[in-house]
C-alpha cells in the first residue's frame, strides 16, 4: 500500500522539530519509530502534509541516571530499554513489559516515547509507566513542562501532549530492589494484549510493604488498580492473600468488547492476571 | 565403458532429503515475482472498491480522478461493457444451479464489500492510488444477506433478480446409489435400540492469506497478448480468457512466474485479471496491478464457511450403522470457479476410514453478500474430516469408550483393502492399525491419559485434553471420467515433456505449475533416477504457456501423483526412443540392451553407452538407424485411474487453563501414510505447514464480518495468522503403504496436515473440559469461548463483531469514497 504524498523533514534538535511542527500546524505529524504511524499512512487512514521525523535528534535517545529517578529519552528504542541496566535495576516492571512487547523487529524500530505518546490502551508501556508514577517531560515553544502519569493519559489515543508539543523524556522514580512482573494475555505471540497487568511490589520479610499495579487494555487509557494496591499493602505474599486483594482488579474498569473477548471476560481476566502478576513479582 | 552393478540405495535420488534447488533464488528474492516485472511504457492500475456489502450504484463521477497528475484513464464497468468478459463457474454442481452473472466490474449493483467499481490507470502506482481516492461513487444501500442460516431462509436476497439465495442442492444417498442402506432406517432403528448423536458444527470462514499478494501484468503488444499472473492455474486461466473474452486461445500467452503461495487462494480466475486484460488491450499498453494486503484479505476468495448438521447412528456396542450429513455452504456473493463444488468434495470424505452401512449427504449452497468462497487448502475434505472426527469423539464419550478403540472398531482393516466405501470410492491401500500403533507409541498415549486422569482427580486448574484424528483424504485430482460424472468443466490429467539436450543436460516441462511446493527439486530427483543423469543436470520448466502448453496446474495434492506419473511416462519414452539408436551405435540387437543407471548395456558384455552419449549422437544425427527421427524428446499426458488416499493418525494434547480459558499445546504427534516419499525434507515442510494451517483454523483464524457486511478481521492485526512463535515442535513420522495406482507408489501430502489437524485440536480442547459438561467449543476455540464453555456452558457463542482499534479513530478518513 502506498501512502498519500507528504513532505518529510528530519531535524537534528528538539528546537528545530518544534519549529517545523509549528510551521506545519494541523497538517504536521511527528514520526518516532513509525510502528504505528506507518501502517496508518499506508492504509491512508491519515494523510498529513508534513511528517517530522525525530529519528536524528540524538539528544532524545538513551537512559540516564538523575539521582532519585532514571530518565528515558523519548526516542530510545524498546530494544535499548530492554537491555538497559539502569532500567532493570530501578524500574524492573518496564523491563518485564518491554520483554514481551511485540517482536524483535518492532522492538528495534519502535521507541519508548513514541509508544507512550500514541497512547493505545492496549499498548504495553502505559500500565507500567502509570504504576511507577512516571513523569512526562513535554517540550513546547515556550519551554518544557512536566506532566504526572495520572494526568498524561487522557483518552483513547489522547494524551496531555498539546498540538505543537513533543514528548522528550520520561522520568521514572527509582524503585531499586522491587520485584516486578508483566502478565500479558494473548492468543498469538505478536498480538496486542487482550489484557495485561503490570505489577511491582516491595516485599519485606514475606510481607508486601508497597505495591503498584497497572492494567493494560481495561479502558480507554491504561489504569491503576489502586484498590488492589491498597489491599496488598501489609499482607503476606501468599496465594490466598493476593487472591483476595486481586479480586477487585476489574472494579471500576470499562474494558472493550471485541473479537478477542467481551468486557465481562476481560474483567475476569484482570483478576486472574493481577493475582499471577503480583505473586510473580513477589517471587512467589 | 564399464557396467555398474546394482547401485546402492544411497545413490538413488528418490528418497533423498535434497535441499530445494529453487530456495536460494526464492529466499533471497533474486527471482521474478509478477510485481517485479517492468516493461517499457508500462502503466499502473489501482482499483476503486465498494465499501458496501450490497448497494445500487447510482452514479460514478470520475472527472476529478481523470484530472489528477499522470492519470491515463479511469474506467468503470459501463465503460468496459461486454468487452470485460465474465468470471466463470467451471463446476455447476446441479443442472438447475442458480448463479448470478459475475461481471469483473459491475456497473449497476455491488454484491459484496470489496467489489470493484472503477479502475484508475496512471503512469505510476502511487499516482493511480492517489487518483483512486478521487473517484466519487454514489451508492444506494440495499439490504444485505449476511448470515448463512438466515440467507438460506431467503429473508433478504443477495441477488434480488434470482428470487432466492439457494444456489444448488447436491445430494448423495447410499440407498439410492446402491452403495449402502437407507440412513433414515438406520437412524430410526438406533433411536429405539442404539445410540444417535446429533450435533451442529460451525466451519468458520477462513482467508487463504498467501504470502505474495495477487498481481497481474498484461502486455497487449505483440501477436500473443501476454498475461503474467500470480496464479496457481496459468493453463486454466488461458482457457478461461479465451472462452470468455473472444480472443483466440492461440493469441494468448499466460505466465505464472515464481508464485509466492496460494493454498487454493490463487486457484481462481479473478475480476482483477479480467479487468487488467481488458484495460491493457483497450489502451494498447502494458498495465500492472498488484493488490494491497487489505484488498487481498477483503476480495480474494475466502474458504470453508459451513454449518454442518450431523446425525450419527450406532449400536450400543459402538458399531456405526448410519451417518447423515446436512450442510449449508456459504458461496459468498458469486459462484466462484469451483466454489459450489468444494463442499461437494466432502460428500466422499464424511465416511472417512469407517465402514458405515448407510450414508446420506446433502449440501445446500447459499449466496450471501460476503466475499466469494472457493478452494482453501483441503477444499471440502477438511470440513468433512472435522465433522466425522468430532462425531467419533462425541460418540465415544456417549458410549464411555476410548475414542481410539471406537475408531478401530469401525475402521477398514488393513487386510480389507482394496475397499469400496459407502460413498462409492475404492480405497487402494492403507493400514490404519499400523499408523495408529506408531502414533500412540510416539505420543505416549497411555501416560498422557493417566496424567489427564490425575489432573481431573486433583481438580487441577490446568486440565489436559487428548484429541484424535484418524483421517484419510482423497487427492490427486482427478480421474477425468469421475470429474465428468460430477459435471466438472475440465479433465484431471497432467502433462510432462522431457527434452534431452545435446550436451547431456535435461529439460523437463511440467504442466503442474508450482507456487512454492518444490516441484523443481522433486521432479529433478525423479528424472535423475529414471534417466540416470545427475540431479544437477535436470532443469524443470513450468508456468509459461509458451513452454508448457498443456497442463491442469497445481491444487488438490495432485502434482506428484498425477504430474509425476506423466513425467515418468515421458522419461520412459525417452529411454525407448534412445534404445534403437543405442543398439545401432553399439552394433547390437535392441533386445540385447538393458538400460540401467543412465547406460544402455549389451547383456553379457562390457559394451555400453550412456544415454547422454546417445543424446549427442541423436543431435548430430550423422549415424542413425533408417527411419528413426533425430530426437529423443518425449511427451506424456497421464489421466489417473483413481484418487490417491493418504491417511494418518494425529494425536494432540493440550493444556487448558481453566481460570482463563488459555490454551497451551503440549504435544502433537502425526503418523501419516503417504506412500513412498520422494523427498523427506519437502514432505516434512508440507506436513509442518499443513499442521499449522489446520491448527490455525482450530484456534486462531476467522474471517468476521460485522452486521453491515464489512470484513472486520481485515488486517493481520485481527486475522490471526500464526507464526513460528505460536507453534510447538511436532513429532512427524510415517508408515508406508505404497499407492497401487502410480509407478512410484506415492500419495498426495500437500493438504494432509491441514485436513487432519483441525479436528485433533478441537477434540483435545473438548476432551480437556468435557467433565464440565462441555460437548463443543466453536472454532476458533478462543480462550473466551473455552472459558465460557467451562463456566457458562456457552462455548458456541459468536465472538463480538468488532475489532479493537489500534489507530486514532479521529484520524480515520472517510473510506466510503473509493479508498480501499
Amino acid at each position: 500500500m502506498i501512502p498519500a504524498q507528504f513532505d518529510y523533514v528530519a531535524p537534528s534538535t528538539v528546537e528545530e522539530a518544534l519549529a517545523a511542527l509549528a510551521e506545519a500546524g494541523d497538517e504536521g505529524k511527528i514520526i518516532a519509530g513509525g510502528q504505528s504511524l506507518l501502517p496508518v499512512l499506508r492504509m491512508r487512514l491519515n494523510a498529513p502534509e508534513k511528517v517530522i521525523d525525530l529519528g536524528r535528534i540524538d539528544a532524545l535517545r538513551g537512559v540516564r541516571d538523575d539521582g532519585d529517578a532514571i530518565v528515558i529519552g523519548a526516542m530510545t528504542s524498546h530494544a535499548d530499554v530492554l537491555s538497559n541496566a539502569l532500567v532493570r535495576d530501578n524500574a524492573f516492571v518496564i523491563t518485564k513489559a518491554v520483554e514481551q512487547l511485540a517482536d524483535p523487529q518492532v522492538r528495534h524500530r519502535g521507541t519508548f516515547g513514541g509508544a507512550l505518546a500514541h497512547a493505545d490502551p492496549a499498548g504495553d508501556l502505559g500500565a507500567p509507566a502509570l504504576a511507577l508514577d512516571a513523569e512526562f517531560v513535554i517540550a513546547g515553544q515556550g519551554g518544557s513542562r512536566t506532566v504526572a502519569a495520572d494526568d498524561f493519559f487522557v483518552d483513547l489515543f489522547t494524551t496531555a501532549i498539546e498540538d505543537g508539543e513533543i514528548l522528550t523524556e520520561v522520568r521514572i522514580p527509582k524503585r531499586a530492589g522491587w520485584g516486578a512482573h508483566y502478565e500479558k494475555f494473548v492468543r498469538v505471540a505478536h498480538q496486542w494484549p487482550i489484557v495485561a497487568v503490570a505489577a511491582a511490589v516491595k516485599v519485606d520479610g514475606g510481607t508486601i510493604s508497597e505495591a503498584r499495579v497497572g492494567l493494560t487494555n481495561m479502558g480507554s487509557t491504561p489504569l491503576r488498580a489502586r484498590s488492589v494496591e491498597q489491599a496488598l499493602v501489609g499482607r503476606p505474599a501468599t496465594d490466598e492473600a493476593v487472591r483476595a486483594a486481586a479480586a477487585s482488579a476489574g472494579e471500576g474498569t470499562n474494558p472493550p468488547s471485541d473479537l478477542n473477548g467481551d468486557a465481562d471476560y476481560r474483567k475476569h481476566l484482570a483478576t486472574v492476571l493481577t493475582r499471577r502478576a503480583v505473586l510473580a513479582a513477589a517471587g512467589g | 565403458m564399464t557396467v555398474t552393478e546394482d547401485a546402492p540405495a544411497a545413490t538413488k535420488e528418490v528418497g533423498k532429503d535434497r535441499r530445494r534447488k529453487e530456495d536460494q533464488r526464492l529466499i533471497t528474492g533474486r527471482t521474478k515475482w509478477t510485481d517485479n516485472i517492468q516493461l517499457t511504457g508500462m502503466l499502473h492500475a489501482a482499483m476503486v472498491r465498494s465499501p458496501f456489502a450490497h448497494a445500487r450504484i447510482t452514479s460514478i463521477d470520475t472527472s476529478e480522478a481523470k484530472a489528477a497528475p499522470n492519470v491515463v484513464a479511469v474506467l468503470t464497468g459501463a465503460d468496459l461493457g461486454e468487452g470485460q468478459g465474465v468470471c466463470i463457474n467451471a463446476w455447476p454442481i446441479t443442472p438447475d444451479q442458480k448463479a448470478p452473472n459475475h461481471l469483473p466490474m459491475p456497473s449497476d449493483r455491488v454484491a459484496f464489500a470489496g467489489e470493484i467499481v472503477a479502475v484508475v490507470i496512471a503512469r505510476s502506482a502511487a499516482e493511480a492510488r492517489d487518483a483512486a481516492e478521487l473517484v466519487d461513487v454514489d451508492y444506494d444501500e440495499l439490504p444485505a444477506a449476511l448470515d448463512l442460516r438466515e440467507a438460506a431462509e431467503d429473508k433478504v436476497l443477495a441477488h434480488p433478480d434470482l428470487g432466492t439465495n439457494k444456489s444448488a442442492l447436491w445430494v448423495f444417498d447410499s440407498g439410492q446409489a446402491g452403495t449402502g442402506g437407507d440412513v433414515e432406517e438406520a437412524i430410526t432403528k438406533a433411536r429405539s435400540d442404539g445410540i444417535v448423536i446429533e450435533r451442529e458444527f460451525r466451519q468458520q470462514r477462513l482467508i487463504p492469506a498467501f504470502m505474495e499478494p495477487r498481481s497481474v501484468v498484461v502486455d497487449p503488444t505483440g501477436e500473443q497478448v501476454t498475461m503474467w499472473s500470480a496464479t496457481q492455474i496459468p493453463h486454466i486461466l488461458r482457457f478461461a480468457l479465451a472462452a470468455t473474452t473472444g480472443v483466440p486461445e492461440s493469441k494468448i500467452r499466460v505466465i505464472a512466474p515464481d508464485v509466492g503461495g496460494g493454498f487454493g487462494g490463487k486457484l481462481q480466475t479473478t475480476p482483477e485479471e479480467w479487468i487488467i486484460w481488458a484495460v491493457a488491450r483497450r489502451l494498447g499498453k502494458p498495465v500492472k496491478y498488484t493488490e494491497t494486503r487489505s484488498e487481498s484479505l477483503m476480495s480474494g476468495h475466502h474458504g470453508r464457511d459451513q454449518w454442518q448438521k450431523l446425525t450419527m447412528a450406532a449400536t450400543k456396542d459402538g458399531t456405526l450403522t448410519g451417518f447423515k450429513v446436512e450442510l449449508l455452504a456459504d458461496l459468498g456473493a458469486y459462484v466462484a470457479i469451483v466454489g459450489g463444488g468444494v463442499p461437494v468434495l466432502g460428500a466422499f470424505m464424511f465416511n472417512a476410514i469407517y465402514k458405515i452401512p448407510a450414508y446420506h449427504f446433502a449440501c445446500q449452497t447459499v449466496l450471501t453478500n460476503k466475499t466469494w468462497t472457493d478452494a482453501y487448502r483441503g477444499a471440502g475434505r477438511p470440513e468433512a474430516t472435522f465433522g466425522v472426527e468430532r462425531m467419533m469423539d462425541e460418540l465415544a464419550a456417549e458410549l464411555g469408550m476410548d475414542p481410539l478403540e471406537l475408531r478401530e472398531k469401525n475402521w477398514i482393516k488393513h487386510e480389507e483393502f482394496p475397499f469400496t466405501t459407502v460413498a462409492g470410492l475404492e480405497y487402494d491401500s492403507g493400514n490404519y492399525e499400523a499408523a495408529t500403533d506408531k502414533a500412540k507409541e510416539i505420543f505416549g498415549y497411555d501416560e498422557l491419559r493417566a496424567e489427564q486422569q490425575r489432573r481431573r482427580d486433583s481438580n487441577d486448574p490446568v486440565q489436559l485434553g487428548i484429541g484424535i484424528s484418524t483421517f484419510t483424504e482423497m487427492c490427486g485430482l482427478a480421474p477425468s471420467r469421475v470429474l465428468g460424472s460430477l459435471d466438472y468443466g475440465a479433465g484431471g490429467w497432467e502433462h510432462a515433456s522431457v527434452r534431452m539436450l545435446a550436451t547431456g543436460t535435461v529439460e523437463v516441462v511440467t504442466g503442474a505449475s508450482p507456487h512454492g511446493q518444490g516441484h523443481e527439486t522433486a521432479w529433478s530427483q525423479i528424472v535423475a533416477d529414471r534417466l540416470g543423469v545427475p540431479f544437477e543436470n535436470v532443469e524443470v520448466l513450468h508456468g509459461d504457456t509458451q513452454i508448457s502448453h498443456r497442463g491442469l496446474d497445481t491444487y488438490g495434492s495432485r502434482s506428484l501423483v498425477v504430474g509425476g506419473e506423466a513425467l515418468i511416462k515421458a522419461a520412459d519414452k525417452v529411454v525407448e526412443k534412445a534404445r534403437p539408436i543405442a543398439a545401432h551405435l553399439l552394433e547390437a540387437s535392441v533386445d540385447d540392451l538393458e538400460f540401467k543407471d543412465g547406460t544402455f548395456n549389451v547383456k553379457g558384455t562390457d559394451k555400453g553407452m550412456g544415454i547422454t552419449e546417445v543424446a549427442l549422437a541423436t543431435f548430430a544425427a550423422h549415424n542413425l538407424p533408417d527411419g528413426v527421427e533425430p530426437s529423443l524428446d518425449s511427451d506424456a499426458t497421464y489421466d489417473p485411474v483413481n484418487f490417491s488416499f493418504p491417511h494418518g493418525t494425529h494425536l494432540c494434547a493440550v493444556e487448558i487453563d481453566t481460570e482463563t480459558g488459555g490454551l497451551k499445546m503440549r504435544k502433537y504427534t502425526c503418523v501419516d501414510d503417504i506412500g513412498n516419499i520422494v523427498n523427506p525434507l519437502i514432505v516434512a515442510g508440507q506436513v509442518h505447514g499443513g499442521l499449522v494451517q489446520g491448527i490455525a483454523q482450530a484456534l486462531w483464524e476467522e474471517a468476521v464480518h460485522d452486521d453491515a457486511g464489512t470484513l472486520v478481521s481485515a488486517s493481520f492485526v485481527d486475522y490471526l495468522v500464526p507464526t513460528a512463535a505460536d507453534t510447538i515442535s511436532f513429532d512427524v513420522a510415517h508408515t508406508t503403504s505404497p499407492s497401487l495406482t502410480n509407478t512410484l507408489g506415492t500419495k498426495g501430502v500437500g493438504e494432509a496436515g491441514t485436513i487432519a489437524s483441525t479436528p485433533a485440536v478441537v477434540n483435545a480442547v473438548v476432551d480437556a473440559i468435557r467433565h464440565f459438561g462441555v460437548t463443543d467449543v466453536r472454532m476458533p476455540c478462543t480462550p473466551e469461548r473455552i472459558y465460557k464453555a467451562i463456566h457458562a456452558r456457552d462455548g458456541g457463542a459468536p465472538t463480538e463483531g468488532a475489532a479493537a482499534a489500534h489507530f486514532d479513530a479521529q484520524d480515520t478518513a472517510d473510506r466510503t469514497d473509493g479508498a480501499s
